[in-house]
C-alpha cells in the first residue's frame, strides 16, 4: 500500500479495487435541475470540492458563487427559498455547522424554508485536523427543530438522498461524500427513503446500528466476523433525524445479541447517542456498545492512520467487537 | 394587479408617524417595557416606506410583485407592527395583546409564522441584508421588478455578515436592493462610536460598491426622495441610505437617553409620552 500523506485531504474513502462513482451528488443535482426550474446552486468558494461545479457547468444561469462567506451563503439561500426557489448550498460541514449555524437555525429552519445544505468532509474524512474535521456537525444539527439530517453511506445513498431531499418540502442537511465515492448499497435490497432504516443483513450475535460511512465499515466487519463464526447484522440509518424509531424498536426486541451503534462522528451528541437514548427510553436492557470518534480535537495525518487510531477502521471495529463478545 | 395607494401628503405622513409612535407606546405599556429608543428612531423611515413608497397589497400579503421589506433591526418590531396594522395587514386589536401572553401574535421580534405581511423572521442581528440579497437575486431570476428594502441598525452593522452581503450585492449588481442604516448613535452598552466606531460610513459603503446617500432620517421629504423605488433593469449598483436619526425621537425624555434602548415604562411616563406625541404636552 502506498503511503498516504496529509495532503490526501480529499482522498477517496474507497479501498483499492472498490467500485466507485465520480461526483454522485453533482451529477444527480445537475440532472434533477434539467426538469426542475426551481433548483439553484450556491456555494462559498467550494464548488469544486463539493461537486457543485458539475451543476454549475450544466446550469450556469442558476449557479451563485457567494465567495468565502458562509453566513451570507445561508442568508441568501433563505431569501431565495422564500421566493420559491430551492437552493442547494454547499460548503464544508465544519463551516456550515460552526460558522453559519445562527443563519441556518434562524433564517432557514425557523421559517421551514426549502434549503438543502449539502456539506463535504463530514466527520473524519479529511486529514487536515480539527479546522476541517466535522466531528460535531450531527450533534449541532440534530438540535435544529424540523431540520432533516441525512448521513449517507455511499454513492447510491447520495444519489437517492439528493432526489429525496428535492422532493421534501423543508430544510435538509446532507452529509456529502464527494469525488470518487464508494458504491456499496447497490448489492442490497431496498433503497433510500427519508426517515427509513434498512436492514442490510441480519445477525444473531451482533447487530450494528450505523449511519454514514460506518455502515460500509460495519458491512466489511460483519463479513470478516462471519469467518470467525460470529453472526453480525447491519441496520443502516441514513436519516439521523427523524430517527426511524420503529425499526430501532424492532431491532432491539430481539434478545441476546450485542448492539453496536457506529458513526463517523464524535461519541458526544451524535447518531449513536440518539439511538442509545432511544433504547434507554424504550426500556431496552440488553448490552449496547458505541463506536465513534473520541470527544477530543483530533490529529492531522493520513486518513487510514487516523481511522485506525480513533477506532473507526474496519480492523479496529472487528477487534473491538470481538473483545466485547 | 397593481395596487395604487392614495398619495400621501407630507403632513399626512407626519400624522401617521405620530400614530406609529403612539401605537408603539401602547404595545410597550401592555408589555411593561420595550425598545422605545430603537422604535422611535426608525418610525419615520418605516412610515414613509409603508404609506408612500412601497408597492403592497394588504389583502394579499404574499403578492409576488410586492416590494419586500426586511426589518433587520427586529427588536424594534412594534414600529413595523404599527405600520402593518395601519396599512391593513392585521387588526388594531392585536396591539393590546403585544407580548402579554404566550401565544400573543405580536411578540418582541417579527415572525413570519404569526404575522401576515412580515417577509422574514428577524431579530438575530446581521441577518436581514443577506436574506434581502437572496430575495433580490430571486427577483432577477423571476424577472420581477420588486424592490427589496433592508432596514438595519447602526449597532447591527458591527456584524461581519452585513459586510459579507455588502460585498455580494455589488458583485451581483443588485440595483433592486436598498439598504437603510438607522444611525441613532446608541446601542446597548453605549454610544455606537465608542462601542465600535464605524465611521466614515458613507466611504465604507461606497468602497464596497454601493451608491450611498446620507440624509436626516426624520426629514420626510428627504426620506421620500432617497427611498423612492427605482425599477429600471439597467440599475446595477445597490443603494445604501445612511439615515441620521435620534434615538427616542418624538418623546423628549427619551431622546438620546441610552437607557431607553430598552426600558420599563411607568404609567406616568406613558401618559407623558402620549401627551407629547398627541401634541398636548
Amino acid at each position: 500500500m502506498t503511503t498516504l500523506r496529509t495532503g490526501a485531504m480529499i482522498a477517496s474513502l474507497a479501498d483499492e479495487g472498490q467500485r466507485v462513482t465520480a461526483a454522485p451528488f453533482g451529477h444527480t443535482l445537475a440532472r434533477l435541475a434539467d426538469t426542475r426550474a426551481d433548483i439553484v446552486g450556491m456555494t462559498a468558494d467550494l464548488g469544486k470540492y463539493t461537486d457543485l461545479h458539475i451543476f454549475a457547468q450544466a446550469h450556469p444561469d442558476r449557479f451563485y458563487q457567494m465567495g468565502m462567506a458562509e453566513q451570507l451563503l445561508m442568508g441568501a439561500a433563505a431569501g431565495m427559498a422564500r421566493e420559491g426557489f430551492m437552493p442547494f448550498v454547499t460548503t464544508y460541514a465544519v463551516f456550515a455547522a460552526r460558522r453559519a449555524y445562527d443563519f441556518i437555525y434562524m433564517a432557514i429552519a425557523e421559517d421551514r424554508l426549502n434549503v438543502k445544505i449539502a456539506c463535504a468532509l463530514p466527520g473524519l474524512t479529511t486529514g487536515y485536523g480539527p479546522s476541517h474535521q466535522a466531528t460535531d456537525d450531527i450533534a449541532i444539527f440534530r438540535s435544529v427543530p424540523g431540520l432533516t439530517v441525512i448521513d449517507p453511506c455511499d454513492a447510491t445513498d447520495i444519489e437517492q438522498a439528493t432526489v429525496a431531499a428535492a422532493d421534501l418540502d423543508g430544510p435538509v442537511y446532507l452529509r456529502l461524500l464527494r469525488g470518487q465515492v464508494p458504491r456499496v448499497l447497490d448489492d442490497y435490497d431496498g433503497g433510500f427513503a427519508i426517515g427509513k432504516a434498512r436492514l442490510l443483513r441480519d445477525g444473531a450475535d451482533v447487530l450494528f446500528i450505523s449511519s454514514g460511512i460506518l455502515t460500509m465499515r460495519a458491512l466489511q466487519a460483519a463479513t470478516a466476523l462471519a469467518a470467525d463464526r460470529i453472526d453480525a447484522g447491519v441496520l443502516h440509518l441514513a436519516t439521523v433525524k427523524p430517527l426511524d424509531s420503529a425499526a430501532i424498536a424492532t431491532a432491539l426486541s430481539r434478545p441476546g445479541r450485542l448492539i453496536v451503534v457506529a458513526e463517523n462522528h464524535a461519541v458526544t451528541g451524535g447518531f449513536g447517542e440518539a439511538v442509545l437514548a432511544h433504547a434507554a427510553l424504550q426500556g431496552h436492557g440488553g448490552r449496547m456498545r458505541q463506536i465513534g470518534l473520541p470527544d477530543a480535537f483530533l490529529d492531522a495525518g493520513a486518513l487510514p492512520t487516523l481511522h485506525d487510531r480513533y477506532g473507526i477502521s474496519t480492523t479496529t471495529i472487528i477487534g473491538r467487537v470481538k473483545a466485547w463478545l | 394587479m397593481a395596487v395604487t395607494f392614495a398619495p400621501f401628503t407630507v403632513a399626512g405622513l407626519a400624522d401617521m408617524a405620530r400614530q406609529n409612535r403612539i401605537d408603539t407606546a401602547h404595545m410597550f405599556m401592555a408589555a411593561g417595557n420595550g425598545h422605545f429608543g430603537s422604535c422611535y428612531s426608525c418610525a419615520d423611515i418605516v412610515t414613509v416606506l409603508y404609506f408612500a413608497l412601497m408597492r403592497l397589497d394588504p389583502a394579499n400579503p404574499d403578492w409576488p410583485d410586492r416590494d419586500r421589506f426586511l426589518f433587520s433591526k427586529g427588536h424594534a418590531a412594534p414600529t413595523l407592527y404599527s405600520a402593518l396594522i395601519r396599512r391593513g395587514f392585521f387588526p388594531e386589536a392585536w396591539i393590546a395583546e403585544y407580548e402579554t401572553h404566550v401565544g400573543s401574535r405580536l411578540m418582541t421580534h417579527p415572525s413570519r409564522r404569526y404575522q401576515p405581511g412580515v417577509d422574514a423572521s428577524l431579530g438575530a442581528l446581521g441577518h436581514g441584508l443577506s436574506i434581502g440579497l437572496g430575495m433580490a437575486l430571486a427577483a432577477r431570476l423571476d424577472r420581477r421588478d420588486y424592490v427589496t428594502y433592508v432596514l438595519m441598525g447602526d449597532g447591527e452593522i458591527n456584524e461581519g455578515s452585513v459586510w459579507e452581503a455588502a460585498m455580494a450585492a455589488a458583485k451581483f449588481g443588485l440595483g433592486n436592493l436598498v439598504g437603510i442604516v438607522d444611525c441613532n448613535g446608541l446601542s446597548v452598552d453605549g454610544r455606537t462610536a465608542d462601542v465600535m466606531p464605524m465611521e466614515p460610513l458613507v466611504d465604507k459603503w461606497r468602497s464596497f460598491g454601493w451608491d450611498v446617500q446620507r440624509i436626516d432620517g426624520h426629514d420626510l421629504d428627504a426620506l421620500l426622495s432617497a427611498l423612492a423605488p427605482r425599477r429600471a433593469d439597467a440599475l446595477t449598483r445597490p443603494r445604501m441610505i445612511i439615515a441620521d436619526t435620534i434615538k427616542g425621537k418624538g418623546v423628549r425624555f427619551m431622546e438620546n437617553v441610552r437607557s431607553w434602548h430598552s426600558d420599563a415604562i411607568t404609567p406616568a411616563q406613558f401618559a407623558a409620552a402620549l401627551a407629547e406625541l398627541a401634541g398636548t404636552p
